[in-house]
């Protein structure tokens, strides 16, 4: 099972993300956002990060990659594709996901442990998960607030697209405590936290983000 | 020379915090006029000569594609002498 780990200008956690893949069995293969080839991958992942350092906003640039065209025509047919952070940005920028990720609400950029709560284990990233469960990763951005209008946030309810929101007080703002969506198909996700910093609790506050990886492992075998 | 401005503001049911940041700390240095402050953004774009109509069009289009995010802003373009 090949997993691409996205490495653009300014991404940090691509050896997180690839190290996650790796944990869960998986092969992670890295791809250059400059290079259009995926390399045979099976599933993308777009990791956290400042890409082309967050200017004019954060995912605008990083959209237009030539890596971006090839990722978009394959998850547009069905490949899983999941957005950590400024990968969840980028989705949006791309219009692979609805809304926006716009400014924390209290302004300061957040780095913590969170409790989230999964809501919907239909997608190809959540499939290992229990509907209702609560799992504690990291969160750690500046731009986190998921907005979006009415009428998407009313789909987004009312079509069980949302698959995780914060337990708890709202940390940035987003609307309806919205910590991760998916698209209709379930194969695209975009998550605001960090599963891929809680695969062992040698280095994270858990080991509760590894389903993520198992899921999509799962996904593409199944498929 | 002229230029042409694209203006890029948050649409007005978006939350601006830097806004609200801004409007909060004009009245501790004294200032009290502000109820409200939005912040957006101004590109200056300058092309050869004057803008011509075809060159307009293209910048309305760069500017709903990468200048602005219309799911969250508004953009207008103009030409300043």
């Amino acid at each position: 099972m090949r997993v691409g780990v996205v490495t653009f200008p300014g991404t940090l956690d691509d050896r997180d993300a690839a190290r996650a893949v790796v944990a869960a069995g998986g092969q992670a293969i890295s791809l250059w956002h400059n290079d259009a080839d995926l390399k045979s991958v099976d599933a993308v992942v777009l990791p956290g990060g400042f890409s082309y350092g967050d200017y004019l906003r954060c995912g605008a640039i990083s959209r237009f990659a030539p890596v971006m065209k090839s990722i978009i025509d394959r998850a547009e047919g069905g490949m899983p594709l999941l957005g950590i952070c400024n990968g969840f940005q980028v989705l949006c920028e791309a219009h692979l996901l609805p809304g926006a990720l716009t400014r924390n609400h209290e302004l300061h950029f957040l780095c913590r442990d969170q409790v989230i709560k999964i809501e919907n284990n239909n997608s190809s990233w959540t499939s290992n998960y229990e509907i209702g469960q609560e799992i504690l990763i990291p969160l750690k951005n500046g731009e986190g607030s998921f907005q979006c209008d009415d009428a998407t946030l009313a789909q987004l309810e009312g079509e069980n697209q949302i698959i995780a929101r914060y337990v708890g007080e709202n940390p940035n703002g987003s609307r309806n405590l919205i910590a991760g969506i998916t698209n209709a198909r379930g194969n695209i996700v975009g998550l605001m936290p960090h599963p891929e910093h809680a695969i062992d609790p040698l280095t994270g506050p858990s080991s509760d983000g590894l389903t993520f990886f198992t899921s999509v492992l799962k996904a593409t075998v199944n498929s | 020379m002229a230029k042409i401005v694209v203006e890029v503001m948050l649409k007005p049911e978006i939350l601006d915090p830097q806004g609200k940041a801004v409007a909060s700390a004009l009245p501790r240095l004294g200032f009290t006029f502000a109820t409200s402050v939005r912040q957006g953004k101004r590109f200056e774009i300058e092309v050869a000569g004057d803008p011509t109509p075809a060159q307009l069009a293209e910048v309305e289009k760069a500017a709903g594609t990468l200048l602005a995010n219309p799911v969250i802003e508004n953009y207008t373009v103009k030409v300043e002498k």
